[in-house]
């Protein structure tokens, strides 16, 4: 009987063996380096907006508070997003004519709302609130990031449920005192624990319901 | 007359030759051809014809749950949960025979074991197969299956390990895991016989592959052997866990009728019935239509009817210790799911159960029945009809009505259910087909094993 299979038959099947292991091992790990990515998370995308606003000029160069735009941060689910009153409260009077800000005058002039892309979104299926959060002492930078760096906006952080759950499952080194909430550049001073612990017992935030299924879908 | 001191019986099994002695050749000569020069092709064209139409019923019927969503089964609240478990549960308890035959006998060293382990294991690998398609399709949305398993994922959360859903997605893949392992091992020895008797090249070619070098070295044979013990004995906890787990899908609810600690040996038992029953049907057939009833002999259906009345019984016994523990509880509820059972709208799966499982194998108790092939047959069609009755009335009776008669309601599944149950039916037919076809249904080496050991016996003068 002649040979079936040629003497370096069996090295080719170790060979393809080795490499088909190797492939699943490499897909799957390239498939979680895919849904972590800044691809899929959005994380460092600017989207297009319909005015080129800068928080890096209002914030960090004019130092205009958080909630002189976003009104109903301390006291809603929602920071609330300004109408194009709030823009021309400044812009009636200064860059009256500049020609980046036609369509808000134009806004204003046919009573249409500027229709500016969300940047910091969370699913339809989360319920999330601004106001406990400011409440209990988390800082708008620590979701948001350095706006006051940011010339055009862009998401700062994944807003993944392992991203949500990371702080839920221990909240404490996210806490700052609730006059630094709405500072840029706060950073804790002295010791770091025994602040984190003072906050935690301050702000009563009660850590045993805080990763309940329903506390965030409901 | 042999002396009166002389050992009466020298093989365990040695008062009858288990398969007639003959030469090893021929043997592998029969078994072989089969696969190489395969008879009654046009037959076989049929029914991979009709079993492919069944497979693609149930690819339809699968992808018009994808596409429309549950709604088009006949699940709601309060009966949430049905054919699509009562049709899983029926499969893997299908599957467990094929261990057992194959696994727990080769460690017991029952020679019987040698002429039906073969198709035994394929059927265990198929019916494993279309078991595993229910629990991803009754999901909700069936695209996030993966959350089901443990890996370190962008929600953050681990599945729950308290839960017997939870065990389920470990027993069953590792169940089915393990068996393609042992149905394949077992293998590898008779795909070298196929390789060096083969002709065509693509047949050479196949074969050669799968026998992964085979040459029958002493090396290879003991290798062999110490690997193909030790998945044995991995795969003899594998069908206990599989099956506990199953019941404890239902025993772990608080739901009258299922939260009963008995689940988990009576789901074992209904297993191996099950299993049997449908091995005894796939003996008879392939004896029949191969002219195999020199290697599955009449003692071998004796076997598989013995088996079959036994574990019958044990679920008769499982049937009316349920009855008794819901009397003897003295729970309101309990006592009234046993009453829904027996004379609701679904006694007709109850007392079909009843009559199908402990009814219909009374006939095995005749040595004549157990030995005439179409009874058996009967017999194991009948028993699997009526385990899958059993399924029914154990899934839908307790569900129907519960605590509340505000949340009692009825459920009648749909055309897709009834549809996605026949294509894996057809699928399983289909997968069988095929290996009937491509593989020795029946182990060849291990036959001659059987074989040998008589030979040695006779030449003894045991017998």
């Amino acid at each position: 009987m002649t040979q079936v299979f040629s003497p370096s038959a069996d090295t080719w099947l170790r060979l393809l063996a080795g490499l088909g292991a190797v492939a699943v091992a490499g897909v799957l790990l390239v498939a979680g380096g895919i849904v972590r990515s800044d691809y899929v998370t959005g994380v460092g995308v600017v989207p297009r907006q319909p005015v080129p606003f800068s928080h890096e000029h209002h914030v960090g160069g004019l130092g205009i508070d958080c909630r002189y735009c976003h009104t109903s941060v301390e006291v809603a689910a929602n920071a609330g997003f300004p109408p194009t009153h709030t823009c021309m409260s400044c812009h009636s009077q200064i860059w009256t004519g500049a020609p980046m800000l036609a369509p808000v005058r134009e806004s204003l002039a046919t009573d249409t709302a500027l229709r500016w892309e969300r940047v910091a979104r969370v699913p339809d299926f989360v319920y999330f609130d601004h106001h406990v959060h400011i409440a209990k002492g988390v800082g708008c930078v620590t979701c948001h990031g350095r706006v006051d760096k940011m010339p055009l906006l862009a998401r700062a952080e994944p807003f993944q449920m392992q991203w949500c759950l990371d702080c839920h499952r221990d909240p404490a080194p996210n806490l700052r005192p609730s006059e630094e909430v709405f500072d840029m550049a706060w950073s804790p001073q002295g010791d770091r624990e025994a602040l984190a612990e003072r906050l935690m017992s301050e702000n009563h935030v009660q850590t045993a319901h805080l990763t309940d299924c329903y506390t965030c879908h409901r | 007359m042999p002396p009166a001191d002389a050992p009466a019986i020298q093989h365990p099994m040695g008062r009858r030759p288990i398969v007639p002695v003959r030469s090893f050749a021929s043997i592998n000569e029969q078994i072989t051809a089969i696969t190489l020069h395969p008879p009654y092709l046009r037959n076989w064209w049929i029914g991979i014809l009709i079993s492919g139409a069944l497979t693609g019923l149930l690819v339809l019927s699968i992808g018009w749950l994808f596409i429309r969503g549950g709604g088009v089964w006949g699940i709601n609240i309060p009966v949430n949960w049905s054919l699509a478990i009562i049709n899983y549960v029926w499969w893997i308890a299908i599957g467990s025979a094929g261990t057992l035959i194959s696994a727990l006998l080769l460690v017991l060293e029952e020679p019987w074991r040698n002429s039906l382990n073969r198709f035994a294991e394929a059927m265990t690998v198929f019916a494993v197969i279309c078991a595993g398609i229910f629990p991803i399709i009754h999901l909700g949305r069936p695209f996030f299956f993966l959350w089901l398993f443990p890996y370190p994922n962008v929600l953050g959360v681990w599945p729950q390990f308290k839960s017997p859903l939870e065990w389920d997605v470990f027993a069953v893949p590792v169940y089915l895991v393990v068996s393609v392992l042992f149905w394949y091992l077992g293998l590898i020895p008779d795909m070298a016989s196929l390789r060096d008797r083969a002709t065509a090249r693509w047949a050479q070619v196949f074969y050669g592959l799968l026998a992964l070098g085979w040459r029958g070295s002493v090396t290879h044979w003991a290798r062999w052997r110490r690997v193909y013990r030790l998945i044995a004995i991995l795969g003899v906890p594998l069908v206990i866990s599989v099956h506990s787990g199953v019941a404890l899908l239902y025993a772990v609810g608080q739901i009258p009728g299922w939260h009963s600690t008995i689940f988990p040996p009576f789901f074992i038992i209904g297993a191996v019935f099950n299993g049997f029953a449908v091995v005894a049907m796939i003996a008879v057939v392939l004896r029949h239509a191969f002219g195999l009833d020199q290697l599955v002999t009449l003692r071998h259906l004796d076997i598989l009817g013995m088996v079959l009345l036994a574990t019958g019984v044990a679920v008769g016994y499982c049937y009316v210790m349920e009855a008794f523990t819901a009397w003897y509880s003295g729970d309101l509820y309990e006592r009234q799911t046993l009453w829904d059972r027996a004379v609701g709208i679904y006694a007709w799966s109850y007392w079909g159960a009843i009559a199908c499982n402990v009814g219909s194998i009374q006939v095995l108790w005749w040595p004549a029945a157990r030995r005439s092939p179409w009874i058996l047959f009967a017999v194991g069609a009948i028993t699997t009809v009526g385990m899958w009755l059993e399924r029914f009335m154990l899934q839908t009776t307790p569900l129907y009505q519960d605590f509340l008669p505000s949340s009692y309601g009825v459920y009648w599944p749909s055309f897709w259910e009834y549809s996605t149950l026949l294509g894996s039916i057809g699928l399983f037919f289909f997968l069988f087909l095929l290996f009937v076809r491509f593989l020795p249904m029946i182990s060849i080496f291990e036959v001659a094993e059987v074989v040998k050991d008589e030979r040695r016996s006779q030449a003894e003068g045991g017998r």
